[in-house]
């Protein structure tokens, strides 16, 4: 316990790194989800924006990404990491090397919840002369809110679990701190701690996205 | 001019297997909708029907023909042009098909949107609309607490907000219960002869067609096999399918079945006559059975009304030795149409 109290401030400092890490994971892979969500469902066979080629490059790219597991992923995407961010350590090659894993994680989840908006409303869309934007916009993502907001909700717990690793290439967080001063240290109270810590902002997060959710269905 | 017309319109699809066949949906169409027209377009399932209207707003682009949408060949069109003209071409569909994200009000204002009418003008069309359909109590709700009805009516709304000259109705009643299917379609009537509304219904119920339709074009596996003002289909049918199709609604032609039946209880010879309008006076044609002396008995039949105008079938069981029967067949051919069942 003594030693928890004495590393509180590294703590918390970790607890901010890990809302950080998670927070600009949540926006940036979102936003990569959702672009490559519904680049698969616009462009598979029948859909409004219907090509093959993209379709098929899509479709294999996230077969492939999404089974590496991440703590090789991040390894193996350090270069790009550093290509783009400037560096292949520390917090902002871990947020990239998230994002892009997260966006393949997410653009399949969003790809099935938009194939829950029935095709009977885009081709009602289509029939009151609407273009594919904006029935991307004032279609099928207000459709598929609802379980849009659950398919978020779900992959938070993925970034939180993606963040822990960033310790091996430099980042900071929970799971870095859990390590560093729980296991080498021999200190299971400071583990526990982390791992109580991010019980409770899964469960706060899953607590929030479920009743947005609920809103979202009118349910 | 023809609000809609199609000439020699087809659509293929490419086999989902490789190699295979493609699919002929529509086989060269041709056909020509009327300003004011209640066109019904039936048939059995996938007859082509769906595939037709959809032609008709180019949610489905043809691939041989023209189509002229008051007077201008859509074909080839690109994607943008087409987009103004859908927003003259409204369109309901058996699943409703609405926004369950949006309000009712917030559906019907859905194409003002699209055709970028400002909001205060959309507030009080929306308001119009709603009245019209009498759903104005209604337009705070969500698609999901109204009933079938509603939400076709809903539909019909959202359909007529930018004021299109031609209405497409897609199995519009197919998954109501008959009592709101009634009344749908005198709405439909309404906005036909309120709105001077040309309208396409598709629809695989004879009843629909008998309740709205002006005119009827019966569809199978793709082509238009018969077509002609509703009375004149009803009463008279060319085609198999199509007399298969009024015998659904037209009561007094004994189905195969029932003629068997008839058969066995009655002996003689067995006829249907026909009889179109008031113009045969039936009086008459009993008249010259008498006359030439063949007892008759009518066995089975009815008398139907389309648009205000009678007509029916009467099935006679004729007791006369064969001389006989014949004189008097001979001379009631002159007057109306006698189908002899044998
Ligand atoms: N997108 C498509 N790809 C391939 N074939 C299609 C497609 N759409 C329709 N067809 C085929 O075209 C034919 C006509 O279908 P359509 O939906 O127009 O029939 P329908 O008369 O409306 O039938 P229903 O009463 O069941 O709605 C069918 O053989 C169908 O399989
Ligand atoms: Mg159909």
């Amino acid at each position: 316990m003594d030693a928890l109290m004495n590393l509180l401030p590294e703590f918390w400092t970790a607890t901010g790194e890990t809302l950080y890490i998670v927070a600009a994971t949540l926006f940036f892979g979102g936003i990569g989800g959702l672009i490559v969500g519904l680049g698969l469902y616009l462009t598979r066979g029948g859909s409004i924006l219907e090509n093959k080629p993209v379709f098929v490059v899509l479709n294999v790219l996230v077969n492939l990404i999404r089974p590496i597991p991440f703590i090789i992923f991040l390894a193996a995407a350090q270069p790009l990491a550093r290509s783009v961010t400037g560096s292949g350590i520390g917090n902002d090659a871990v947020i990239f090397t998230i994002s892009l894993a997260a966006s393949f994680a997410m653009g399949r989840i969003v790809e099935q919840n938009l194939l829950t908006v029935t095709p009977g409303v885009i081709d009602a869309a289509r029939s009151m002369g609407a273009g594919p934007i904006r029935i991307i916009f004032t279609v099928l993502l207000p459709e598929a809110l609802g379980p849009l907001i659950l398919g978020f909700t779900f992959i938070f717990v993925a970034l939180v679990d993606m963040s822990a690793v960033s310790g091996i290439v430099g980042g900071g967080g929970l799971g870095n701190f859990a390590i560093q001063y729980g296991y080498r240290q021999y200190e299971p109270v400071v583990t526990w701690a982390a791992v109580l810590l991010i019980i409770i902002l899964v469960q706060l997060v899953q607590f929030l996205g479920n009743s947005l959710a609920r809103k979202a269905l009118r349910r | 001019m023809s609000v809609v017309s199609l000439r020699n319109v087809s659509k293929s699809y490419p086999s989902s297997t490789k190699g295979g066949a493609t699919v002929t949906a529509i086989d060269s169409v041709s056909l020509d909708v009327e300003a004011g027209d209640i066109y019904g377009i039936i048939g059995y399932s996938g007859a082509g029907k769906s595939t037709l209207v959809r032609l008709v707003n180019a949610l489905e682009r043809a691939t041989g023909g023209e189509i002229f949408i008051n007077g201008r060949d859509i074909v080839g069109l690109p994607e943008r042009e087409l987009r103004k003209i859908r927003l003259g071409i409204g369109m309901i569909f058996q699943q409703f098909n609405l926004l369950g994200s949006r309000t009712v009000a917030g559906n019907v204002a859905y194409p003002l949107e699209v055709a970028g009418v400002p909001k205060s003008e959309r507030v009080a069309r929306v308001a119009e609309l709603l009245s019209f359909v009498g759903l104005s109590d209604k337009a705070a709700s969500y698609p999901d607490q109204l009933s079938g009805g509603q939400k076709q009516r809903v539909g019909i709304a959202r359909a007529l907000a930018t004021s299109p000259s031609i209405l497409l109705a897609d199995e519009a009643t197919s998954a109501l219960d008959p009592e709101t299917t009634h009344e749908v379609l005198a709405l439909l009537k309404r906005v036909n002869a309120e709105l001077g509304i040309t309208i396409i219904v598709i629809t695989h119920e004879m009843d629909v067609i008998q309740t709205i339709a002006t005119k009827v074009a019966v569809m199978d596996q793709g082509a238009v096999i018969e077509r002609g003002p509703v009375f004149d289909v009803f009463s008279n049918p060319q085609h198999a399918a199509s007399a298969r199709f009024v015998s659904t609604v037209v009561k007094g032609v004994p189905s195969a079945s029932e003629l068997a039946v008839l058969r066995e209880r009655h002996s003689g010879r067995i006829v249907t006559l026909s009889f179109r309008d008031t113009a045969v006076d039936q009086s008459e044609v009993f008249g010259e059975f008498v006359r030439a002396d063949v007892p008759f008995q009518v066995i089975y039949g009815g008398v139907n009304e389309i648009q205000g105008r009678p007509f029916g079938h009467l099935t006679l069981a004729l007791h006369a030795d064969d001389d006989r029967v014949d004189a008097a067949l001979g001379r009631v051919r002159l007057l109306t149409t006698v189908t002899e069942v044998r």
